[in-house]
């Protein structure tokens, strides 16, 4: 166990210093750069431009610049934002948790139904809930998030009036962040109805959110489950005259969880690229929106250590999938 | 009163291209404690029959029978429930291929003591003990270690002896053995026939062997039913039946055998294939390569006597020969 953790902590090193060049290397491939965006309409001389240049090292040559950068991060600096003048990892410290709740409840919503969803499907091969639970997949699958969020937010925003349209709690509301999850802040606050409109304010953004690792979990159990079910020792545990749901629950969906693991694993890459999108459709004060202002602002610095620290995650992700995939699949288990 | 007595079954199996007749009136009859051998070729329906009897069979097979009844029970009549609880229990089933047939997420501990937990009232301690009892039984060294095995640690022999413990957790009284020993070793079968034996003479339980091969009939059957494109077309005793075999088809298998071929010449084999979905002949569905057959098995074939192993026969044979030109002579 120790000598796999350690093989794949091991491939995360290359992972990452391939993820450094890329956000090093995308974010100055735009036109236009920081300093000439900060100065706006009135423009900036040639003189404090070089000034600028030189204070925030962009006078050296790119390679220097890099290094620079790199050896920062290993020193645990991440930069500092030329925009608000706050380093990287304490924005990101405070905007991450918004995020997070975001996801954690989408990939809770999208596993919570797609999993049944997708065994159901796959029991009832061919019937018509089976193709109904199919087309729909393949609907949420391709809809762009934009589209899909804006018509949820005219629906039940603006014609039902049952959702708020953007932020993570009514304004009425105000208290100190201690976890950063407003679902659990508003809890601790004590002040009546906080936790009721944290809730409201969440539910659009986690159905977006979820859309698509949802349609993707339910495909991706379906034809698990269906080819499990075709299986030697399914025979068997029916044989043993188990009841038809712990055949199915237990015996078949067991082993084809392993598969639709690494797939849930593989969405949370997704639900963060989703979560630019969702976050910026609802203004959602997380990490996906703060890389997109930062973006178009150039802010160097947010850019390429933001991106660096979403990768981290990800990677983080997917050791504990591995992890687990360990757990439920004892063939690969030493 | 016979433990097991089917008549008359039926199994179709809806396919794309239409129906498919896979058992075609074929009757069962296991007696307590005997061993039945059901032989064919691939195709023949011998696995199908047991599988309708177990209710294994997917959704897309349509099974009938006149009477399908097991220890004084109508299975015909009963609650899926309640067949359930005989299924397991009373009558098991161990299959052709052991290292497939266990589920790979589960110990060989947790799959043994869910039969018991289905079927029994034993505790969690009691379950492990007759766990250890039962593969101690089956001849797994040392039991106790390996409880926590999975099956992908186990090799097919001893797959085999785990499904075989697992089958008879529940002491049941008819066990169905589909093709046991194909997948495994020349070595390894024997072991794990003579073992079959065995738990049959200790737990009083009977034996359907379902196999193609005419050495474990002979080495294990009681009585032998032979099974050609999903009818029977004999039944016998293991030794007339060797004896003297009255159906064409059972003579040429047994004429196929290595062991009865003669020290020069070629191995005698049946020409052509098992008839499939679209080429059934009209008549006796063996008649295309029978080598006694006359123009009226195009037409069909006549079920014979007790006396003549029930051959489904216009022609049987009695000592290599038809019988209607033993009368002539």
């Amino acid at each position: 166990m120790l000598r796999f953790l350690l093989q794949k902590l091991g491939l995360l090193i290359p992972t990452f210093i391939g993820v450094s060049i890329i956000a090093f290397a995308f974010i100055r491939l735009l036109p236009g750069d920081p300093i000439t965006l900060l100065a706006g309409e009135r423009g900036v001389s040639a003189e404090r431009y070089e000034q600028l240049q030189a204070t925030y090292g962009f006078d050296k040559p790119i390679v220097v610049q890099y290094f620079d950068y790199l050896g920062n991060i290993l020193q645990g600096d991440f930069g500092t934002s030329i925009v608000t003048k706050r380093p990287v990892l304490e924005e990101f410290m405070t905007l991450f948790p918004a995020t997070l709740e975001l996801s954690i409840c989408a990939i809770i919503l999208a596993t919570a139904i797609g999993i049944p969803a997708g065994i159901f499907a796959a029991v009832r091969r061919g019937s018509f809930f089976d193709q109904s639970i199919m087309g729909v997949a393949l609907v949420g699958y391709s809809m762009p998030i934009f589209w899909w969020g804006l018509l949820l937010i005219i629906l039940f925003s603006g014609i039902l009036q049952w959702t708020p349209v953007s932020g993570r709690i009514s304004l009425l509301y105000f208290f100190q962040p201690v976890t950063g999850f407003m679902l659990i802040d508003s809890l601790l606050s004590g002040q009546a109805g906080a936790f009721k409109s944290a809730v409201s304010h969440l539910i659009l953004p986690t159905v977006v959110l979820a859309t698509i690792p949802l349609a993707v979990i339910a495909r991706q159990t379906r034809s698990a489950m269906l080819e499990v079910l075709s299986e030697d020792y399914v025979r068997t545990a029916r044989s043993k005259g188990l009841a038809p749901m712990r055949v199915i629950g237990l015996h078949a969906l067991r082993n084809a969880l392993i598969p639709v693991v690494t797939t849930i694993g593989l969405q949370v890459g997704v639900l963060l690229a989703g979560a630019i999108l969702t976050e910026t459709i609802f203004s959602w004060p997380g990490i996906g929106k703060w890389m997109v202002d930062s973006v178009f602002k150039r802010d160097y610095s947010v850019v390429q250590g933001g991106l660096l620290l979403i990768a981290g995650m990800i990677m983080l992700v997917n050791l504990v999938v591995d992890l687990v995939y360990g757990l439920i699949n004892p063939r690969i288990r030493r | 009163m016979s433990l097991l007595e089917i008549r008359n079954l039926s199994v179709t199996f809806d396919t794309a291209s239409g129906p498919f007749r896979a058992v075609d009136g074929v009757d069962v009859s296991v007696d307590a404690r005997e061993i039945l051998s059901i032989v064919g070729e691939s195709g023949s329906g011998k696995s199908v029959s047991m599988l309708a009897l177990m209710g294994l069979l997917p959704d897309t097979a349509t099974v009938t029978a006149d009477v399908m009844r097991f220890d004084g029970q109508d299975l015909k009549t009963m609650s899926k429930r309640a067949k359930r609880s005989i299924i397991g229990r009373e009558v098991a089933m161990i299959f052709q291929e052991p290292m497939s047939s266990l589920n790979p997420c589960f110990t060989v501990e947790f799959q043994i003591s869910e039969m018991l937990r289905k079927h029994t009232d034993l505790d969690r301690s009691a379950r492990r003990k007759r766990a250890i009892e039962l593969m101690e039984a089956v001849g797994i060294p040392s039991p106790e270690k390996r409880l926590g095995t999975f099956p992908h640690q186990l090799s097919g022999g001893m797959s085999q002896r785990v499904m075989i413990a697992m089958a008879t957790s529940c002491r049941p009284k008819l066990l169905i053995a589909d093709e046991p020993t194909t997948a495994l070793d020349v070595t390894i079968q024997a072991q794990i026939l003579d073992l079959l034996k065995e738990l049959c003479a200790d737990n009083n339980m009977a034996l359907v062997l379902i196999t193609h091969d005419m050495g474990v009939v002979a080495q294990m059957a009681d009585r032998v039913q032979v099974q050609y494109a999903g009818q029977k077309v004999e039944e016998q005793n293991v030794n007339p039946l060797f004896a003297d075999p009255h159906h064409p088809y059972t003579a040429a298998l047994l004429s196929a055998l290595p062991e009865r071929a003669t020290a020069r010449g070629h191995l005698p084999s049946i020409r052509g294939v098992v008839p499939g979905q679209f080429d059934r002949p009209p008549g006796c569905l063996f008649e295309p390569r029978c080598s006694f057959a006359v123009a009226s098995c195009r037409r069909g074939a006549k079920r014979q006597g007790a006396d003549l192993g029930h051959a489904l026969c216009n022609r049987p044979l009695i000592n290599g020969v038809p019988a209607d030109e033993k009368v002539e002579a």
